[in-house]
C-alpha cells in the first residue's frame, strides 16, 4: 500500500526532472526543482512509515528550510538586487 | 493504520499527481508556478497530517506538526518571490493571458 505510493511519488520527481531538462527559461527549471524540494518532504514522511526509521522527519524539515533558501536566492538574483537589499 | 491516515496518504498523493500534471502541461511560468505550488504544497501537507494521526502526540507527530506550517509559509513565500523575481526579469507571458493588472500597478 505504501510502497506503491511511495513509487508514484518517485515517478512524478522524474516529471519534475523533464520539465528541468526542457524548461526555456532559468525560471522555469527552478521552479521544477522547488516543486522536487516539496516533493521530496512527502517522500521522507512516507519513508517513515514504510521503514519506520524516524530520524527521516529531521531530514524533511531540513530539506524545506533549505528549499526555501534557494528559492529565494535566485528571486534576488532574478530582480537583480543584492541580498541585503 | 487507522482509515483516515490511509485516506489522507491518498489524497496527499493525488493532489501531488494532480500538481505535476500542471507542471507539464501548462504553457507558461505563471500557470505552472500557480498549479504546482498549490496543488504540491497541500498534498504534501496532507501526507504530513496523515503522519501525525498515525503516531499520535509521540516525538515524530509533533516534529510533523511542526513540519506543516513551515512548509506552508515557506512555499508560498518562495512562490510569490521567484514569480516577482520572473516577472521584474521580462520573462513573457503566454498569447493566451488577457489581463495584466501588475503592469499598471507598476506605472
Amino acid at each position: 500500500m505504501i510502497g506503491i505510493l511511495l513509487y508514484i511519488l518517485i515517478g512524478l520527481s522524474f516529471l519534475c526532472f523533464i520539465r528541468v531538462l526542457s524548461g526555456p527559461t532559468m525560471a522555469d527549471r527552478m521552479v521544477a526543482i522547488d516543486i522536487f524540494g516539496t516533493l521530496v518532504v512527502g517522500i521522507c514522511a512516507l519513508l517513515v512509515l514504510k521503514t519506520g526509521r524516524l530520524f527521516l522527519i529531521d531530514v524533511a524539515i531540513a530539506w524545506i528550510i533549505l528549499s526555501f533558501i534557494g528559492t529565494i536566492a535566485l528571486a534576488k538574483y532574478l530582480t537583480r538586487k543584492k541580498l541585503d537589499e | 493504520m487507522n482509515s483516515i491516515s490511509i485516506i489522507l496518504l491518498i489524497i496527499g498523493v493525488v493532489f501531488d499527481l494532480f500538481g505535476c500534471i500542471g507542471l507539464i502541461r501548462l504553457p507558461d511560468i505563471y500557470n505552472r508556478l500557480q498549479s504546482a505550488t498549490k496543488c504540491v504544497t497541500l498534498g504534501t501537507c496532507s501526507i504530513l497530517l496523515a503522519l501525525l494521526l498515525h503516531y499520535g502526540f509521540s516525538e515524530v507527530g509533533i516534529k510533523a506538526l511542526i513540519a506543516i506550517p513551515l512548509l506552508f509559509f515557506a512555499s508560498t513565500v518562495g512562490a510569490h518571490a521567484l514569480i516577482r523575481g520572473s516577472y521584474k526579469f521580462g520573462i513573457k507571458m503566454t498569447d493566451k493571458t488577457v489581463v495584466d493588472d501588475y503592469k499598471e500597478v507598476e506605472k
